[in-house]
């Protein structure tokens, strides 16, 4: 026996030897970060040569409350990442349920379908930025040609400026979910469908009835990872927009790069980072737990 | 019924290669055309004239080849260092059961949402402390220890679905665990590594945030830092070596995406549903 302990004991060094290697960038890059992000914010820290800043307690955190300016931006942000979320669970889901049809052209729609997602998000912002372009963009040009009005600045309208922006939101995302979804609807057993169709359900309700709920658990996870990755996302909005015009557009991420790297106000931006991953984790959980409550009583 | 079903289907299917295809056409047509085109007022998807200059154009310019280079560089060197720390890693992972595997399952899944803005600004002091700011060194490393969890995640996946038995014939025959390692668990996890390997690749080449924040100088600019540099001054810019550039920078990824897009397919969650 206590020769078992022994060589338990050497596989377990062995293990954490193994697992060494990973764990080490990640608490020094990582863990370490996170947790002085935190910190940070209790301080009153700039982004300066030599750095030297105090503990002000929860100051950071009372200044944020009245600015205006921030609460605007996380009102965009919610905005941005709850519509793109949702449109991209319809869209992902119309192009999977298509894509398990048996319909041609499957091939090249699976190709495009994937695309989005390979390609770099500076490149994609480029791409849209040409599709919405005033003058000599292909969206205005085909407006123009059906008789509708054909000189919007799509991306420096205050009206236009976010939904536009959704929709490249919306094109980037909806490969990675409907590649998700489509794995789920081949992993749901065909005799579901054809039992179903059998008691006379059409179409719909067979997708009320059958699709949906084998379905639920990966929409759950789906679009959760979706919102928080939406709400998170900053290089797309950036390069289209830079937040503009007048701040429409400015997502809290871009809000608190700025305030970090342009106002160099590195203390005040972490409380802002704080607040964000607060409000979001609270959103998060509430949403979880509704739809685990409603699993539990369907 | 069913004869409406059909055709209302394929309407729909037009809708989307329309809204996915159309951009990327666009994009593409725009690299071959001259900038007097660009900015005339008669808008067509099929260029009057091909000028296929514009892509030796862009190659020659403002240090897009440097850059790419430099993209090469970090893409590569994470990627080496992304599978050689990952694989002990995941081995252990996939191998062990209890709490340590249930940690690890569980910090990879947190760190798929990690708030990144507020892991950047303590990650900045860190890395200008070590002199590692504005420096490929250090994009290298935070690019590493960002693709880490993700790679971690699909490899362990790929150990998990080796048989346990064949190691332990393995063993039986009086191997060391270092030669079965070597001999019977590596080969048959080549596939997995390689198409980890394209994940990482990707996700350096593609990546902007960092970049933006961790580099200054011109020198040592990421493709994609370069690529927004072009757009700056807009209306002056030539919009169609700005195109053709982009396009050279999407290549490799979806070539190396449309390689393995097999292996991505439900990603992360099918991972997690499976178990």
């Amino acid at each position: 026996m206590p020769r078992l302990g022994g060589m338990e004991r050497a596989k377990r060094r062995e293990a954490i030897g193994l697992v060494m290697p990973s764990l080490l960038p990640i608490l020094v890059l990582s863990v370490a970060p996170l947790v002085m992000g935190v910190a940070l914010a209790f301080t009153d820290a700039r982004l300066v040569r030599n750095p030297d800043y105090d503990f002000v307690g929860v100051d950071n955190f009372v200044r944020l409350a009245d600015n205006s300016f921030f609460w605007d931006s996380f009102r965009i942000g919610m905005i941005w990442a709850v519509s793109v979320t949702l449109l991209q669970l319809a869209a992902g889901m119309g192009l999977a349920l298509l894509l398990n049809s048996g319909l041609r052209l499957q091939g090249l729609t699976r190709v495009l379908a994937l695309i989005p997602w390979a390609m770099p998000p500076v490149v994609v912002a480029i791409m849209w930025k040409m599709i919405y372009s005033p003058n000599a963009g292909p969206l205005n040009a085909f407006l123009g040609a059906l008789g509708l009005p054909d000189d919007t600045n799509w991306l420096a309208d205050f009206s236009t400026a976010l939904p536009a922006v959704i929709v490249v939101g919306v094109w980037i995302g909806m490969p990675q979910t409907t590649v998700t979804l489509l794995a789920g609807l081949q992993q749901i057993p065909g005799e579901l469908h054809e039992a179903a169709a059998m008691d006379g359900a059409g179409a719909w309700r067979r997708f009320r009835a059958v699709t949906l709920p084998s379905l639920r658990p990966i929409i759950t996870s789906i679009t959760s990872l979706n919102f928080i990755w939406n709400f998170n996302s900053f290089s797309l909005v950036y390069i289209l927009t830079e937040g503009g015009p007048g701040g429409r557009t400015m997502l809290p991420m871009l809000f608190t790069y700025l305030e970090a790297f342009k106002n160099r106000n590195i203390g005040y931006a972490a409380a802002m980072g704080v607040v964000l991953v607060v409000v979001v984790v609270l959103l998060l959980t509430l949403y979880l737990r509704s739809q685990f409550r409603d699993e539990k009583k369907g | 019924m069913r004869t409406l079903v059909r055709p209302a289907q394929y309407a729909a299917l037009a809708l989307y290669i329309v809204f996915l295809g159309f951009p990327l056409l666009w994009l593409i047509s725009a690299s071959v055309k001259s900038s007097a085109e660009l900015n005339s007022l008669t808008v067509s998807l099929i260029p009057q004239a091909w000028h296929w200059e514009n892509y030796a154009q862009s190659l020659a310019r403002q240090g897009l080849v440097h850059s790419a280079w430099n993209s090469l560089v970090v893409a590569l060197a994470s990627t080496a260092l992304v599978i050689l720390i990952a694989l002990p890693a995941a081995y252990v992972l996939a191998r062990l059961k209890g709490k340590i595997r249930a940690a690890g399952v569980g910090w990879i899944l947190v760190s798929q949402v990690f708030p990144v803005i507020l892991v950047i600004l303590p990650l900045f002091l860190i890395l200008r402390t070590i002199g590692l700011t504005d420096s490929l060194v250090g994009l290298t490393l935070v690019h590493t220890t960002y693709t880490l969890p993700f790679a971690l995640w699909m490899l362990q996946g790929y150990v998990a679905a080796i048989p346990l038995d064949l190691e332990e014939a393995g063993s039986m025959d009086g191997a060391t665990r270092f030669t079965v390692l070597r001999r019977i668990v590596v080969p048959l996890l080549a596939p997995g590594v390689v198409a980890t390997a394209m994940f990482s690749f990707v996700s350096s080449w593609n990546e902007f945030f960092f970049a933006l924040v961790l580099l200054q100088s011109p020198e040592n600019y990421t493709l994609p830092i370069t690529l927004t540099m072009f757009i700056g001054g807009e209306g002056k810019v030539a919009l169609g070596p700005l195109a053709a550039g982009s396009v050279l920078a999407a290549i490799p990824s979806i070539v190396f995406f449309s390689i393995m897009q097999k292996k991505l397919t439900g990603g992360l969650l099918s991972g997690a549903v499976k178990g």
